[in-house]
């Protein structure tokens, strides 16, 4: 009981200065300057400066180094840390609230063949999920349409916003894409097996979607006078605009996928999931394919895979030279976004360097995303959308931020979690 | 008998046998026939172990009248000379659904049918003891052929539907006769399973464990309405009774199921025939210590077809192992001394039947056991002495082959059937393979006929071309016919036993007809004889693993003395965090802890800069289940998860390598009142037994909130439907255990109930509940329940709303809190579900710890257990205990496991760094001092599945392209049990 003390103080300090409502304000604009001062700075593109200040202003750094001028207001971090924001690429933060209730999910759409579909203007910048995302140093995301085999038309949100329209940092950035599974399973409730067979449809699922594509390009390079919503939409994967970013898993379902779109003319292509990736990084890398590499936590999919090839799949690709982030997607994949700098956490264990592991939720997600020249790293005319954390943020118990900001706003950093542990632990020491 | 004659409309045809002798005759004048037929010169198996060289079988009216070397012809006997050919009994199979039609799955609605839809019977529709074979048999003469080409004489047969299926009927496979005589026991044996009915649609029960448990009670009822204590009728029970001293046959169909039959039968002194899986020799130790007697299938699986190197990945080390391993089954029974039959009842046709007999033998089966599997087994099954053998007044059924049974050359002329000849193929045919000299309008051609004696194959050439050519032999006439030229020669002609050459009709290209001769020059050669001397090696058979999959052992782990040096010690003690300390594990105990402790023979580990704890402890899992929820009912007391233990699961082993050594593996969360919980060590390898803890504390699953009400189902028919309904649910049973206890203690007779069996242990304390639940209401609810109920709740497992009534909980005497360390939104009702959630209720004092449900988190529980440092700032030394000690103390096993303790089990983690980081691993994990994962054995596995996996891919890839079957590349379908798996999909479909 000797820490509750402790805690309450803080609790308390925290309850004075921040009002408690159902979700957050959003933050206004810097108005001024902030220096961090005496804080380990990790760059996020592999390296970390000890003992360095950071300046920023107008929601730009502005300075940067151990003897840069202090202004405006100053943190002491001495002993803490700052990180970039980090940045999670397909996910489906805003478009689905509780999984069990229907009327709060706006994840898929029906439809095989939906790019048209746009996620942002369903994005709930509101969401009790997304601002729970903020406390762990999750400040950006890319957010995806789930479903069908062309799944729709993705943009970058920050998370700390009035609406999607303040929220957006990228608009239409990109189209996703399920690539068909090269095994299904059988129908068990027609007497079928249960186990995963060859899929008879492979070929013929590719075949519609190269019709698709084929189609779009004859419609975007000519005059066509009936509007299609499809083939518009995306347009800009052959002028190299957009990326296609495609789940694929299995080694065959990877060289085909990136084949595909290669003899398509795709100018962009982006492999999501990528389970088999490791066993043709070669390929992967004269292809010059990012991969956003399923969760790392997350069990093998074969009997007979290494217990740890989910934990070292992002390394074996790094090692490789690929570009490389985390897919957060799967089970409960946006309420546990908030484990995004675990799941980095989680390569360290299998021997790869820290900053290196930080590199896959910043600066790779920003290349990949495209949004590199403003986010993903801590450099001077950059974003000032970072952190600072306690100890290191890739840890559990090192992740306990004291301050973040978005384009230089200082967030609030309570929850509807928070809000519940004030309330209840309030009310545990009344009682007492 | 009377109702037998109705049902069988008699088909009047050529009769062999006059059984008939009373039925009325108006179609012509008596035809009594007592004449004797006599087999001469025959080598006889009058069993698989007698057998008479030259010997005289002789049959009158469907039986064996005597049989011998010096057996006496009588003079109205017809002689057949078998000379060189030989007489075995024909087979019996004694598991098929001959002529019985196969259930059709009916359509169910979209809501749960929960009462049983006919009246007069059992409480449930799935004990169909009353349904007999007879009544809805119809003799099939398509299959009965079939059975009867390959070989069989006599069959069982039974409606293969339900878990109760009532009795089943022997027939022979007489296609001239009629049921009249083709009956040959009207009730031979009744047949359980634990597959629900196809044709009735009762939810319960929807599980492996709910079927063992329908069948106790079944029994139990049994014993109960035969004592006279009903009031009211029962026919199924009624049946059941009846028919006690039926023997007693379980379609097992998996490796644990057949363990989990015969533990059904021990406690009702019942030795169940078990139908098996075809894969007993994975656990063959257990499958003998059963002592029953199994029925075998012979459904070797394909090779599978590897030669896309893409497609082959998907397949399972396991899989092609069994592939691999299966033929040697039957070999492995035998040298087990287990008693066993075989069975066609999962081949395509029994036409496969000679061809996997033979592949058992070409993996070591011997010649007698196979005939044993075939014959005298399944006779001996059925209680029938008079099929399986050709003893004197055995039924007339027997094969008549051309040589050896079994061996490829040899040919099945005929299968004798009560007396009458089913001919398979043309006994008095000669064989006419050979090479001849064939003269076809003047010009000479070598004609070549080699192949079966019954089915020759052709070749014709001059010099060195070979023409195309077509040969066809039966019933004494080849038809021969080559081309040449594009030009067509066709050939017919009979074959006497007068010449060895061959001639007959001619007819040109042209159409006109001339004759042809072949001269016969010598014997066929025999082709490919080299071939057939590297079939006759012996194949190469993978060695077992425990378990047979990846990363299985080679010998179980034992117990070792173990000494770490220098170790950072998380004691989970009074004592905490003891650095650069040693700890000596001996005889599967911590034996020592301190300081320069010396090794003795100890094997010696340094642990300089590592970290040793207790291992892992997870009060929620849902691993090493075949099945997790039995939601056919509103309460499952009487289920047990102890009866569905899968030690086979993949999941365990990465557990450990996550460093859990025990675990609650618990009942889902379907239902208000779940089952018993299985407390487990993750013995990786050890059977589902010796997993279960010793002396195990009980523990029952309770549940609360949206998966009881069915919120997210799409039935809605089972009370309750709301919270409030929950809490009346949880009082009337208690109130009806209440009542159920004062009638057993009274002494008056009453009806033994496994339900209120456990729910009474809960009321007096000795059975603990374990209760899923969310929010704070219903929490506070079953507090009160069983406050009512005089006892205290144990531990509330989830518990996300648990900070919101810590206080009440801690008044209550809660022992423990068991939480997930950050879950939520995923329904309704973990809306208020927040990560501060442990630390709230460690500050009001709760026993708290933080749990899995997941087999991905499980591997993680230490960094879980980190998360409450971070939400809520729990001290580390403290949080470790949330994963070790805690959860020890809420399942009663703490003073056994969950600390470093002298004396307690060394089921112990050595990390390679601190344990609540991210960073660290486990290096080792040991229970009860053996060690069951080893981060350099980890790796020696990795390589040894690798390199077998090639080895096996090669093996198929050879196995086809010397044209052996292959089937498509299968990828085993994944478990992934959550407590709301869908009962009836279950594995294949979560939503948590």
């Amino acid at each position: 009981m000797k820490n509750i003390h402790k805690i309450f103080t803080l609790l308390l300090v925290l309850t004075v200065s921040i009002p408690v409502t159902a979700q957050q304000t959003p933050a206004p604009a810097q108005s001024e300057a902030i220096s961090i001062t005496g804080v380990t700075a990790h760059i996020g593109n592999g390296s970390v400066i000890e003992n360095t200040t950071i300046v920023f202003e107008n929601g730009k750094i502005t300075a940067m180094g151990a003897n840069a001028p202090t202004k405006g207001r100053v943190i002491n971090a001495q002993g803490k840390h700052v990180y970039p924001g980090f940045i999670t690429v397909n996910n489906t933060l805003g478009l689905g609230e509780v999984d069990a209730v229907k009327a709060s999910m706006d994840v898929n759409e029906i439809g095989t063949i939906t790019p048209n579909v746009r996620s942002l203007i369903a994005y709930n910048a509101e969401s009790k999920l997304v601002e729970s995302m903020r406390p762990n140093g999750v400040l950006l995301g890319q957010i995806v349409p789930r479903g069908g085999r062309i799944t729709g038309t993705s943009s970058v949100v920050q998370f700390d916003a009035w609406n999607w329209e303040d929220a957006a940092v990228k608009v239409d950035d990109a189209i996703h894409m399920n690539w068909p599974n090269s095994f299904s399973r059988g129908r068990w409730w027609l007497g079928e097996s249960r186990a995963f067979q060859p899929n008879k449809d492979y070929s013929e699922d590719i075949q519609k979607a190269r019709d698709f594509f084929n189609g779009a390009k004859a419609y975007n390079s000519g005059q066509t006078k009936e509007k299609n919503l499809a083939f518009e939409s995306v347009k800009g994967l052959f002028d190299g605009s957009k990326k296609l970013y495609v789940n694929a898993d299995s080694e065959k379902e990877i060289i085909d996928a990136v084949i595909f779109a290669k003899e398509l003319g795709i100018q962009h292509t982006v492999l999501v999931g990528g389970y088999q990736a490791y066993k043709i990084t070669e390929f992967l890398k004269q292809n010059n394919v990012a991969v956003i590499v399923g969760r790392t936590q997350s069990t093998p999919s074969f009997e007979d895979d290494d217990y740890d090839l989910p934990y070292k799949s992002p390394k074996l690709l790094h090692d490789a030279g690929l570009l490389v982030s985390i897919d957060p997607s799967g089970s409960m994949e946006r309420m546990n976004t908030r484990n995004l700098p675990f799941y980095a956490g989680q390569v360290v264990g299998q021997g790869m360097n820290k900053e290196d592991a930080l590199q896959l939720i910043t600066s790779n997600a920003s290349k990949i995303l495209g949004i590199d020249a403003d986010y993903g790293t801590l450099e001077v005319g950059k974003s000032a959308t970072l952190f600072i954390s306690e100890g290191d943020a890739l840890d559990v118990r090192g992740n306990i931020l004291t301050h973040a900001f978005i384009d230089g706003r200082e967030l609030s950093l309570q929850s509807h979690h928070t809000n519940l542990y004030e309330r209840y632990s309030n009310k545990l020491e009344t009682d007492k | 008998m009377k109702k037998l004659l109705l049902l069988f409309p008699t088909i009047l045809c050529a009769l062999l046998v006059s059984s008939q002798e009373y039925f009325p005759k108006n179609d012509g004048v008596s035809h009594p026939n007592n004449t004797f037929t006599a087999f001469t010169n025959a080598t006889i198996y009058v069993t698989p172990s007698q057998k008479i060289e030259g010997g005289t079988l002789l049959v009158q009216n469907g039986k064996v009248v005597n049989v011998g070397k010096n057996v006496t012809v009588p003079a109205n006997a017809t002689t057949v000379d078998l000379q060189g050919k030989h007489i075995y009994p024909s087979f019996v199979d004694p598991y098929t659904d001959f002529g019985v039609e196969k259930p059709k799955r009916q359509g169910g609605g979209r809501s749960a049918q929960y009462e049983p839809s006919r009246s007069g019977y059992y409480w449930n529709d799935h004990i169909r003891t009353d349904i007999n074979a007879y009544e809805k048999f119809k003799f099939d003469d398509k299959k009965a052929k079939e059975f009867v080409e390959a070989g069989f004489g006599a069959v069982s047969t039974h409606h293969q539907d339900g878990v109760a299926r009532g009795t089943g009927m022997v027939v022979a496979l007489n296609t001239q006769g009629n049921n009249n005589e083709r009956v040959l026991q009207q009730k031979a044996t009744q047949h359980f399973s634990f597959s629900r009915s196809l044709e009735m649609q009762q939810a319960y029960p929807s599980s492996v464990m709910g079927s063992m448990a329908l069948l106790r009670q079944m029994y139990y009822d049994a014993q109960w309405y035969e004592d006279g204590n009903s009031t009211t009728k029962d026919l199924a029970l009624e049946a059941l009774i009846a028919h006690k001293n039926l023997p007693s046959i379980f379609e097992s169909g998996d490796k644990l199921n057949n363990l989990r039959a015969d533990k059904v039968g021990d406690v009702f002194d019942i030795q169940y025939t078990i139908v098996g899986s075809g894969y007993e020799y994975e656990n063959i130790n257990e499958v003998k210590a059963t002592n029953a007697t199994y029925i075998i299938p012979l459904n070797f699986p394909d090779a599978y077809d590897v030669s896309n190197t893409y497609q082959a990945a998907y397949v399972s080390l396991s899989d092609m192992r069994r592939w691999n391993q299966a033929p040697q089954n039957p070999k492995t029974l035998a040298d087990n001394n287990i008693t066993f039959a075989f069975t066609t009842h999962d081949l395509k046709s029994p036409k496969e039947l000679i061809a996997k007999v033979r592949k058992a033998m070409e993996y070591g089966l011997t010649f007698e056991k196979a005939l044993e599997a075939l014959t005298t087994v399944p006779a001996q099954i059925l209680k029938n002495n008079r099929v399986g053998n050709l003893n004197t007044n055995a039924h007339a059924n027997f094969i008549i082959t051309s040589g050896p049974l079994f061996e490829k050359e040899t040919t099945l002329y005929e299968n004798w059937i009560q007396g009458g000849r089913h001919e398979i193929n043309d006994m008095s045919q000669k064989d006419i393979r050979g090479k001849y000299e064939l003269m076809v309008a003047g010009t000479a051609y070598e004609l070549a006929i080699t192949g079966e004696p019954g089915k020759p194959k052709a070749e014709v050439k001059q010099d060195t071309v070979k023409h195309k050519s077509n040969l066809s032999y039966t019933k004494k006439w080849m038809e021969l016919s080559f081309t040449k030229d594009d030009e067509t020669y066709r050939m017919t002609g009979i074959v006497s036993n007068t010449s060895d050459d061959l001639s007959g009709r001619l007819v040109l290209p042209n159409g006109n007809e001339t004759s042809f001769r072949a001269r016969k020059t010598g014997p066929a050669e025999e082709a490919g004889e080299e071939k057939k001397a590297e079939e006759k090696s012996s194949p190469q058979v993978m060695p077992v693993t425990y378990p047979n999959i990846a990363y299985g052992n080679s010998t179980l782990p034992r117990a070792q003395d173990i000494l770490f040096k220098n170790a950072t010690v998380w004691t989970g003690e009074e004592a905490g965090i003891l650095e650069e300390t040693d700890v000596l594990i001996k005889n599967g105990k911590i034996s020592r802890i301190g300081k320069n402790l010396s090794a003795g023979g100890a094997q010696v580990v340094d642990a300089t800069g590592k970290h040793l704890t207790a291992g892992i402890i997870d009060e929620h899992s849902h691993l090493a289940l075949s099945s997790v929820n039995e939601g056919g009912h509103n309460s499952s007391a009487e289920v047990t998860m102890e009866d569905v233990v899968d030690p086979d699961d993949i999941g365990v082993y990465r557990a450990l390598a996550g460093g859990v050594t025990s675990a609650q593996l618990l009942h889902g969360s379907a239902n208000p009142i779940g089952g018993r919980s299985a407390v487990v060590k993750f013995k990786w390898g050890e059977n589902a037994e010796n997993m279960i803890y010793d002396n195990s504390p009980k523990f029952i699953k309770f549940a609360l909130g949206e998966n009881v009400k069915q919120s997210n189902w799409g039935s809605n028919s089972r009370f309750p439907q709301s919270r409030m309904g929950v809490e009346q649910v949880f009082t009337d049973y208690f109130n009806q255990a209440l009542e159920y206890e004062a009638k057993k203690k009274s002494g008056k007779p009453y009806r033994h109930d496994e339900e209120m069996e456990t729910l009474v242990e809960i009321l007096n304390g000795d059975r603990y509940i374990s209760c899923h639940s969310y929010v704070q209401s219903e929490i506070n609810m079953l507090m009160k329940v069983a406050e009512k109920f005089d006892f205290n709740i144990n531990t509330f497992t989830h518990i996300l709303e648990g900070y919101k009534v810590a206080e009440t909980m801690e008044k209550h005497g809660v022992v423990g809190a068991s939480t997930f360390s950050d879950w939520w939104g995923y329904k309704y009702e973990v809306n208020d579900a927040i990560p501060y959630n442990a630390a709230i209720m460690y500050n009001a004092g709760l026993n708290v710890s933080i749990n899995s449900d997941d087999g991905e988190m499980i591997r993680r529980l230490n960094q879980e257990a980190a998360k409450t440092v971070k939400y809520g700032g729990v001290p580390e030394y403290e949080a470790w205990k949330m994963v070790t000690i805690n959860p020890a103390k809420m399942l009663h096993i703490d003073d056994r496991v969950g600390s470093i303790k002298e004396g307690k089990d060394a089921d112990v983690v050595l990390w390679n760094d601190h344990p609540l980081s991210m960073y660290s691993k486990p290096e080792k994990t040991l229970i009860e001092g053996a060690v069951y994962f080893d981060l350099e054995q980890d790796l020696q596995k990795r390589n040894a599945v690798k390199k077998e996996r090639n080895d096996l891919i090669t093996m198929m890839l050879n196995e086809k392209n010397g044209g052996g079957k292959t089937q498509a590349p299968r990828q085993k379908p994944q478990r992934d049990f959550h407590c709301e798996t869908d009962h009836l999909e279950e594995g294949f479909h979560t939503h948590h």
